[in-house]
This record gives structure tokens, C-alpha cells and sequence, in this order.
């Protein structure tokens, strides 16, 4: 079987199309390649989603963090440090366990006369379900980051801005909020790269995976399993991911300069590749 | 994955034999009343009964490791144990790697266990656990397959509406859906496999001698028979 | 959930063995056993005993792991300033390739790689004159002599050897994670510092020992308290190792169980995984405790921001 035949059968093989049965015998480097390649789907998909999502999560939270009420301060408060404080493959655990328990007929919501079946099953499985737990995952750590950033815009920006007449929202959208980013920016590239890493267990973690559909770890792990050999899948897999990560540094690198361009080029903060490790 | 756990069965069966060989048994430690962890945290269950009095009867020492079911056969090939006793049938698929003794439990039904009988089961969603014969049963009948790590989660799984049903040994079920008012047996039993053996390195010939020697000589004095009337009550037997 | 194959294995500190008899005299039938009673009897069966004693395996791995991995670190961090080129690529190398790959897969991948590693070596030395590959098709077959640890072994050896691998693993990658904090921190130590030094007619290596070093921490406390917690965050990952840690015991507590065990019960998962959920949060809590103390112990006498604070405090 050509290489490129291979690639027909299982190139989508992750997301249910192409061949139904997984190679059972004679497993060849392409075959490899392939399943686990497509196995990367879920893992950007998890990935692009979680953080995307997130993103507006954590804005809430920063600014849940800094209010002055303690009915908005406190629970982002609790929320960024259960998130933060436990083990995320925990989380995984524990969100799996209580999705299931949800009752398997889906919850009645009564709306007054109109009784609404909020349907439940679809959170027990990993697409669903593992999305959420890395959504709030992401979102507690990026809040904090945000939040640290909040707390450092320079007075003198948000003084300029008052004398200007900005007050509220206007102010916030146009000063506050891109000061904060631009700060935040370098922390949150690291957030990101080690999201996109954090979805490597998903399929390891409490949530089943359906028809043998999984990400990349899991075609890796059944290679590695069939053949007894991690030499070549575990490589496979970390090639894969060193691309992703190369691919996560130049987007949101880009996406740094386009935040730093008003500064004079000797200012700008370069995106450094080495700074804290967040997770 | 090697797991090794509970040191506690160093079962040192015969004080008379002299004889230092030790012969490490693997099992699983999570399917009862095949092999499972009682709650003195000791391995314990049929494949451990049978095992201990196969060990008596080769004169041989033997301790139980336990290791996670996905990576059973691999950690047997490389040595971390010598054999497997883990309510394992012999398939033409693993006696590929491995050797199997003969059959020290005859072919026994597996099943569908689900909470309603009308369920359309070549269209169904079926749980297994990943790697035993039920799993690629069912991969092959064209129902959608879940698979899980342990068989506990197989059953829970059913229990809590995820899955239609699940597809596992007789024997294993029977008891669970004893004590469940809500879970029943749905359709015919299945049958798969040629019975349970102990799985050996295929170099290992001496000790599948050994091993094959007193199976029969257990089958033969009814003592096997016994065995599995106490753990499996209602089985079937030689 | 699949779990590959690696050699590792656990150290599971054996309490079951040092439980002959329940620890309460009333627990001998526990079905006509009332709620109460029944429920101490359950919490302290023998596999309840080996639950709690993975605590203690978590805990024991966190304090092995730690000083290793920045030893590691350490060493990785000198090699990446190193003079030398090809240590300092090495150095370079391997602070970065935490960054490009997740922890999961080095957790997978190292213990079986210096597994048969170790194995290959031992084989090559011990047993020269065999003559078949070591690789038969899917099987890594070695002389029975480079066995690691011999099949003869006692169970303790097996035990102790698997958490040994795992530890090593931890120890790599949280090591490349220390390296990174460390280089930085040595970076941050001011220039003027070591060029005083230097005019006093130091070499290199006295004014890295005497003066980077000693001075270093303070920058290197931020970044190693956090690696310390993702450390801490990173042990239900032992699990994928095969050691029997807390969530391998929460997972088979937790399953339901028929009549066939002594205290039978339903799914009770739910519960022992909040129960690991809450320790986990203790744990990083007081932890960060710890570290924001210790931050204002090596501040004192810093030129730094907090250092200055201090010392306007006490003025």
C-alpha cells in the first residue's frame, strides 16, 4: 500500500473519516506519521478553542480581581486559585466523574409554562467536556497573568487618558485594556505554548475515547504499545509538537509587534522565548 | 505499563522446596472475581487461587506483581514478570507473542450487560476495555466502540447512560447485575476465545511445562473443578 | 485511557504488610455493621492503608525529585554560559526542548529509553559472547545477567528500581524547567558585581562562586517557587509511570464494588477525587506560604525593590 494511500485512509482518521479499524499488524513509519499527524487535529482543535475562548474569560477575571467589590473580587479570586492550585489531570479527573453524574435524561429547566430538557450527554465526552475543564483552565491562568498586568499600567497612561475626558468603557477599550495586553503579552505566549501541551492529556486523562478517535498521544501510545518500541512514535509525536509550538510562537509573536508598534523600535519588548514557565 | 504493586504476595508455597527459582506472576488486580485487590490490599481472586496451587503443585516460588492490563504482554516480553494469570483468553492474536499453557478455564460465554433489552446492538454504543477480545469483537460488528482502562469504568459507564451497553466475560458481569436492580443481560451470550491459559515468553518452554503438568494434574483430581465452582459459581467446567 | 509500556514501577511504601488485623476489634462482620462504625471499618481496611501511605509516596518523590532536578538544572544553566561551544549548544539544547515538547511525553519516553539503555549497556558488558540481536522483531531480549533488576530479585528491588526511573524522569524535565530560571538568574546578578570582583584580580571561577552564585538566589526564587508548584502539579502524572500513587488508589478505591469485597459500594470515585483535589490545593497553598516568606528572608540587604522596602521598613 503506497504511502499516499495510507494517507487517504487515515489522514482524517482522528475525526471519524476514512478507514474504520486501526492498523493491527505490519505498522509502517507512514502509517505513523499519518495517525498520529491526525491525532494533532484534536490537539489544535482543543487548543485554538480553550484559548481563544479563554481569552475573554481571563479579561473578566483580571478585572473581577481588581474590583473594588468584594461580591465580584472574591469569587474570581476562588476561581483563579482552584483552577491554579490543583493539578490540572485532577481537574480532568473530576470534571469526567461529575459530567456523568449528571442525570442521563438531561435536566428539566422550568421556564414557566414551557419546561426546557437541557441535554447532558454530550459533556461526558472528551470533545465537550475536556474543552470546558481546558477553558477554565486557561482562562484562571491568564487571568492572574492579565491581572498582574492590570496592576502595572503606568499611572501616567490612565492620567492621560482622564485628561483627555475618557471615562468608562472608552477608556478602558482604548487605554487600559491594550496596555495590559502589550505587558501581558510575553507571559501569555508561554500560557499558550503550554496549553497547546496541557491537551496532549486529554485522552489520558478519565475521558473515553470514542471509535479509537483520539489525539495524537493516543495513536502514539498505541503504536507504542503494538510495536513495544517508543523510539519512533514518541519522537513522532515531539516533532509534531515542536512545530506547533513553532507555530504558536509566530502568530502571537506577530500578533506582539502589531501591539508594540507605536513604540520606538529600541523599546519595544522582544518577545522573549525563555521567560517563566507557567504551568 | 509495569506496575508492580503490593509486595505483599511474596507466597513462599512450599517451606520444603529449596529450590530459589522465583517465578514472578503477573495479573491485573481489577477484574473480579477473576483477579482483583481485597480490602486487605492483597491480590486475590480465582486466577490467584489457581495460581498459588499450580506454583505448589511445580514446586515452584511464586510472587505477585500486579500491571495495568493495556501493557500486560508487553512487560511480560520484557521480562518484568514471567507470567500472566490474569483472566486472560488464549486468541490466535496474542499466542502470536506469547505462549499460552492449556486452558486452566474452558471457554466461557461473554455478554451485553445494559439497563433496557431493547437496544439494537450491531447499532448500539458498546463499551469494552481496550485490548481484550471483547474490544475487537465489537470493533469488528460495526457498533460504535468506547473502550476504557479498567473494566470497572465499562460498567459505570452503562450505569450512567453513556454508553448502551457493555460487552465483557460472563462471569464478570453476572455478579453486577445480581446486585443491580437496573442492569440486565441483553441477547445471547457470545462466545469468544478458547478458554483462559497462562500466558508465557515463548522461550520460556521449561516453565509452560512445568505449568501445563499441573494444570492437568489439577484437572484431573477435580481440584480445578472446585475452584472454579467456589469463585465462579455457575460456569462452566472440565 | 491507554497507559504505554514503561519499565516503571512503583515504590509503593507497603503499609498493607504492617496491618495484620483491623484496627478496630469491632470490625470483624462489617455487614451488620451500622452506618458509622461501618464507615470507620472501611477507612481503615488495608487498601485504605496503602491509600494513605501514597501520600507519603507523592511526598517522598517531591523531596528526592526537587534537589535533583536542580541539581540538573544547575548544571545546565553553567553548561549554556559555558566557553566551550559544543557545552554550550548542549546547555542551550536542552533548556530548550522543554518548551517545544509537552512533559507528558518525556514522562512516557524516558524511564523505558534508560531502561534499555542501561539494560543494552549492562548486556554489552556482562554478556560479550551472545551472539543473537538484541531486537527480535518487537521483543528487547538481553542476557538474563543484564536484567535490570535480576528476575530474582526481591519484590523491594523491582519496586524501588521503577521509582527510581520515575524520579529520573521528573528529575530531566523539571531540570531543563530549573535551567532555564537558573541562567536567567545568573544573567540578572548586575554586571558591576562581577567586574568589582574581577578588579580585586578574581578569576572566573571565583567571581561565578563567590559572587554570582551566592547572589543568584534571590533572582531565582520567583521563577523556582513556581517550578516548585508545577512540580507539585505535575505528580498525579506518576500515575502514567506506573506508580501507584494517589490517583491509581483513588481510582481503585473509588470503583464500585459487588459482594465479592468485604464493604461493598457504589461509584464513590467522585469523592476520592475531590478528596486528592483538596489535598492538592493545601499543598500548593502552603507551599506558596513557605515561599513568600523565604523571599523576604533573601531580600534583606538586596538591591533590589523588595530589598529597598525593607529596608525603609526598618529605618
Amino acid at each position: 500500500m503506497s504511502c499516499w494511500q495510507t494517507v487517504q485512509d487515515y489522514g482524517l482518521r482522528s475525526l471519524g473519516i476514512g478507514e474504520r479499524l486501526l492498523p493491527k499488524a505490519d505498522f509502517t513509519l507512514c502509517q505513523q506519521f499519518t495517525l498520529i499527524g491526525s491525532g494533532m487535529l484534536w490537539n489544535i482543535y482543543f487548543g485554538v478553542l480553550a484559548l481563544g475562548l479563554g481569552f475573554f474569560m481571563a479579561t473578566a477575571l483580571a478585572l473581577g480581581k481588581a474590583s473594588p467589590s468584594p461580591l465580584i473580587r472574591k469569587p474570581s479570586d476562588w476561581f483563579i486559585f482552584l483552577f491554579r492550585g490543583s493539578p490540572l489531570f485532577i481537574q480532568f479527573f473530576l470534571a469526567y466523574e461529575a459530567f456523568v453524574l449528571l442525570p442521563r435524561n438531561g435536566i428539566d429547566i422550568p421556564l414557566g409554562i414551557v419546561t426546557l430538557t437541557a441535554e447532558t450527554r454530550w459533556l461526558t465526552k472528551a470533545w465537550a467536556g475536556a474543552l470546558i475543564v481546558l477553558f477554565l483552565n486557561t482562562s484562571a491562568y491568564a487571568g492572574e497573568i492579565f491581572y498582574g498586568a492590570l496592576q502595572s499600567v503606568p499611572k501616567g497612561e490612565l492620567e492621560a487618558a482622564d485628561a483627555y475626558g475618557m471615562t468608562g468603557w472608552s477608556k478602558f477599550r482604548r487605554i487600559t485594556w491594550p496596555t495590559m495586553l502589550r505587558l501581558a503579552w510575553p507571559a501569555y505566549t508561554n500560557e499558550a505554548i503550554f496549553l497547546f501541551h496541557a491537551t496532549a492529556l486529554v485522552f489520558f486523562s478519565g475521558f473515553p475515547a470514542w471509535r479509537q478517535q483520539g489525539d495524537a498521544l493516543y495513536y502514539a501510545s498505541y503504536f507504542a504499545d503494538k510495536t513495544f518500541n517508543p523510539f519512533i512514535p514518541y519522537p513522532i509525536f515531539a516533532g509534531y509538537f515542536v512545530l506547533l509550538t513553532l507555530s504558536v510562537i509566530v502568530v502571537f509573536g506577530a500578533i506582539n509587534r502589531r501591539l508594540n508598534r507605536h513604540l520606538a523600535t529600541e523599546r519595544r519588548s522582544r518577545l522573549r522565548l525563555r521567560p517563566q514557565i507557567i504551568r | 505499563m509495569k506496575r508492580i504493586l503490593l509486595g505483599t504476595a511474596a507466597l513462599a508455597l512450599s517451606a520444603s522446596v529449596v529450590s530459589a527459582e522465583v517465578v514472578r506472576m503477573g495479573t491485573e488486580g481489577a477484574y473480579p472475581p477473576y483477579n482483583f485487590i481485597n480490602d486487605a490490599g492483597h491480590v486475590d481472586g480465582f486466577d490467584i487461587a489457581v495460581g498459588n496451587e499450580l506454583c505448589k503443585r511445580a514446586a515452584l516460588t511464586c510472587e505477585w506483581a500486579t500491571n495495568e492490563w493495556d501493557s500486560i504482554i508487553p512487560n511480560l516480553v520484557s521480562g518484568n514478570y514471567d507470567t500472566i494469570m490474569a483472566g486472560m483468553s488464549i486468541t490466535a492474536e496474542r499466542d502470536a507473542v506469547i505462549d499460552f499453557t492449556q486452558n486452566y478455564f474452558p471457554p466461557d460465554p461473554s455478554v451485553f450487560v445494559g439497563l433496557s433489552d431493547n437496544i439494537d446492538l450491531p447499532h448500539a454504543v458498546i463499551a469494552a476495555q481496550t485490548g481484550t477480545i471483547q474490544a475487537a469483537h465489537v470493533a469488528e460488528t460495526g457498533a460504535t466502540l468506547v473502550e476504557f482502562a479498567t473494566p470497572d469504568e465499562t460498567v459505570a459507564a452503562v450505569r450512567n447512560g453513556e454508553v448502551d451497553a457493555v460487552l465483557a466475560d460472563k462471569a464478570f458481569l453476572a455478579p453486577i447485575v445480581d446486585e443491580d436492580s437496573e442492569l440486565m443481560m441483553i441477547g445471547p451470550d457470545v462466545f469468544l476465545g478458547e478458554g483462559m491459559g497462562v500466558g508465557v515468553r515463548e522461550s520460556d518452554t521449561e516453565l509452560k511445562e512445568k505449568l501445563n503438568a499441573a494444570i492437568q494434574s489439577m484437572k484431573d483430581d477435580g481440584s480445578l473443578n472446585e475452584l472454579i465452582e467456589k469463585w465462579l459459581p455457575g460456569a462452566a467446567t472440565f | 485511557m491507554t497507559s504505554p509500556d514503561r519499565n516503571a514501577i512503583l515504590a509503593q511504601l507497603n503499609f498493607a504488610r504492617s496491618v495484620p488485623r483491623p484496627v478496630f476489634d469491632f470490625c470483624t462482620d462489617p455487614s451488620l455493621l451500622d452506618d458509622l462504625p461501618w464507615l470507620a471499618c472501611y477507612l481503615s481496611t488495608g487498601k485504605h492503608m496503602a491509600f494513605y501511605g501514597s501520600f507519603i509516596t507523592v511526598l517522598v518523590l517531591l523531596a528526592i525529585t526537587a534537589p535533583i532536578a536542580l541539581a540538573f538544572g544547575f548544571g545546565g544553566a553553567m553548561a549554556a554560559r559555558s566557553s566551550f561551544a559544543p557545552l554550550r549548544w548542549f546547555g542551550k539544547a536542552y533548556t530548550a526542548m522543554v518548551r517545544g515538547v509537552p512533559d507528558i511525553a518525556f514522562f512516557l519516553f524516558v524511564p523505558i529509553a534508560m531502561d534499555q539503555g542501561l539494560e543494552w549497556l549492562r548486556h554489552k558488558v556482562k554478556c560479550p559472547d551472545w551472539d543473537l540481536p538484541v531486537r527480535q522483531g518487537n521483543d528487547f531480549v538481553v542476557c538474563d545477567a543484564a536484567k535490570l533488576p535480576l528476575s530474582s530479585s526481591p519484590q523491594w528491588v523491582h519496586e524501588g528500581y521503577g521509582f527510581a526511573l520515575a524520579v529520573a524522569a521528573f528529575a530531566v524535565v523539571f531540570g531543563a524547567f530549573a535551567a532555564n530560571v537558573l541562567y536567567g538568574a545568573m544573567q540578572a546578578v548586575p554586571r558591576g558585581q562581577v567586574e568589582t570582583g574581577e578588579a580585586y584580580g578574581m578569576t572566573a571561577r571565583q567571581t561565578f562562586w563567590r559572587i554570582v552564585v551566592p547572589q543568584m538566589w534571590v533572582f531565582a526564587l520567583p521563577g523556582l517557587s513556581n517550578l516548585w508548584l508545577i512540580l507539585v502539579k505535575a505528580t498525579p502524572l506518576l500515575f502514567l509511570l506506573g506508580v501507584e500513587d494517589i490517583v491509581y488508589w483513588a481510582r481503585e478505591l473509588g470503583g464500585s464494588k459487588t459482594s465479592t469485597f468485604t464493604y461493598p459500594h457504589s461509584d464513590w470515585r467522585l469523592y476520592y477525587f475531590l478528596a486528592l483535589l483538596v489535598f492538592y490545593l493545601l499543598l500548593t497553598q502552603i507551599s506558596e506560604k513557605i515561599f513568600g516568606r523565604l523571599s523576604r528572608r533573601l531580600s534583606h540587604g538586596q538591591a533590589t525593590l523588595g530589598g529597598e522596602a525593607q529596608r525603609k521598613a526598618a529605618v
